[in-house]
């Protein structure tokens, strides 16, 4: 049986760890002069991305191709999806070519669970699902902030995710993760981004989350702020009044970040909209570390790979020292 | 660093006197064959050759008085049955902070079994550099080669079956100093 990467919400604690060591060990290839491995030659990956995207689909190209593996990149408008074909087709086509992993990203939420049944030899690996989850993100982040912080990664840390929560996988990926460490979790945005019953509907139940609907209180004194994308493709349900003033009240610029959590770094899923989520200055300034996540990505999509297609065992299991 | 006692069953072949004198004789050994003693670095194979990797160094270093570089080498990603291995390989990454190229290479491992691990540590290396040669030094030959592979130094020649597994101990891992044998089915 093929083993799966749908998200993060059903991980163990030892799961996450095993993720995040063995990326730390995909860093340390990705410093090297010879930045390729033999580990999955002769395996093919097909990225099938059916929304746009340019950073992840790279991400995981170049860990697929790092690692030795054939890739195949197909978008919505060449595929047949095109003429009609539904997904379940299409990927069992793929299974039949003897794709061993494939990397989905999909509008809706649960396609990636829904194939998961259908799929006996063909890995799937989440980039996104709708507004579910986005587990590589989340497992991203984590590493970045484990290099940051160390030992206060395990349940010492305050993080606000701010921005547009209701539509973020990248936020419930990053929820997930950090429930199972015990980490302090505030989710900061206005209550049409951010209402009520998401948090409640969403069944998170974890006692150390906290909603926040002004940016000052949000902040306050925390470790790490993640930045959400203003999702600009999903705002037809007008959810502000208008960009500009979303931007005046949850922008989060040097001033109010100096004001309320000075030693805060920043992280952002990316692509970042200069001016109305993060301003200039902080994305890419002193306490951004959103182009370390970009490298780190690498490494995190290939221990992904990696863990999915070698060894036996359906779960990740911890090996006993030989 | 706490105690810990290996399982049940292991029977003790080799004790901590016996090992010590081992890595003394095959420090000697690596002396003896390279006179440039300067141009050596040792390799450990993570993670049954790392610990006596830098034990043999250390002595190399106490008995000559010069500075061995050290290095850790992963072969996790080198291996030839990743898809066909039992449980979850982990990855500990590899440790290499200087260059090889140009370099004698002792490369070390605790047991040397089938010559799977070492063929994969040799991949290993080239993707680090061109050495000028590359040395194996292993603490116990058991036999049962699958590969063309000999190793230059050998602590103790330990005859066994294929269905016996060989094990080393160390006090960096918190165990008492040891090689012991067990059934497979107990690893």
């Amino acid at each position: 049986m093929a083993k799966h990467l749908l998200g993060l919400e059903n991980f163990t604690k030892a799961e996450l760890v095993n993720y995040l060591d063995n990326a730390e060990g995909f860093v340390e290839v990705s410093s090297r002069e010879i930045k390729k491995v033999p580990s999955l030659r002769g395996k093919t990956i097909v990225n099938l991305f059916l929304e746009p995207s340019t950073r992840t689909r790279t991400s995981f190209e170049i860990a697929a191709k790092r690692l030795s593996a054939d890739t195949i990149n197909i978008s919505g408008s060449d595929s047949s999806v095109n003429k009609g074909e539904n997904l379940l087709d299409t990927t069992q086509t793929l299974e039949a070519l003897a794709a061993s992993v494939l990397v989905l990203r999909h509008r809706e939420s649960g396609a990636h669970r829904f194939l998961a049944t259908h799929l006996k030899n063909t890995s799937i690996v989440n980039a996104g699902d709708g507004t579910h989850e986005h587990p590589t993100q989340g497992l991203i982040d984590c590493l970045t902030l484990r290099q940051i912080y160390g030992d206060r990664f395990y349940g010492g840390l305050t993080i606000a995710i701010v921005g547009d929560v209701l539509h973020s996988r990248v936020a419930r990926s990053n929820i997930f993760a950090h429930r199972l460490l015990g980490n302090k979790i505030r989710l900061v945005g206005p209550p049409t981004l951010l209402p009520d019953y998401y948090v409640e509907k969403s069944a998170f139940d974890y006692p150390n989350l906290t909603v926040h609907h002004s940016l000052k209180d949000g902040i306050e004194g925390v470790d790490a702020i993640i930045a959400l994308r203003m999702q600009l493709e999903r705002q037809d349900g007008f959810f502000v009044p208008s960009l500009k003033e979303y931007s005046k009240n949850f922008c989060l610029t040097e001033n109010i970040i100096k004001a309320t959590c000075p030693k805060a770094v920043l992280l952002h899923p990316g692509p970042v909209n200069r001016g109305v989520e993060v301003a200039s200055d902080v994305a890419y300034g002193t306490r951004s570390y959103v182009n370390r996540q970009v490298t780190i990505g690498i490494a995190v999509r290939m221990a992904v790979l990696f863990l999915l297609t070698s060894g036996t065992k359906e779960k990740l299991t911890t090996v006993n020292e030989s | 660093m706490a105690k810990k006692t290996v399982p049940e069953g292991w029977k003790m072949v080799m004790d901590a006197e016996t090992i010590a004198r081992s890595i003394s004789r095959v420090s000697y050994e690596i002396i003896e064959r390279n006179r440039d003693i300067q141009d050596i670095v040792v390799v450990g194979i993570r993670t049954g050759g790392e610990f006596l990797g830098k034990r043999i160094q250390e002595k190399i270093e106490k008995i000559e008085n010069v500075k061995i570089p050290f290095g850790i080498i992963d072969i996790t990603l080198y291996r030839d049955d990743l898809s066909s291995l039992d449980g979850q390989p982990i990855l500990r990454g590899t440790d290499l902070p200087f260059s090889i190229t140009g370099r004698t290479i002792i490369l070390t491992d605790d047991v040397l079994y089938t010559g799977r691990t070492v063929r994969a540590a040799l991949d290993a290396i080239v993707d680090f550099g061109r050495p000028k040669c590359v040395q194996l030094a292993i603490l116990v030959d058991r036999g049962h080669r699958e590969l063309p592979i000999r190793p230059d130094y050998i602590g103790k020649n330990f005859p066994t079956n294929p269905g016996e597994a060989v094990h080393l101990r160390l006090g960096e891992q918190g165990y008492p100093d040891g090689v012991y044998m067990s059934k497979k089915s107990q690893r």
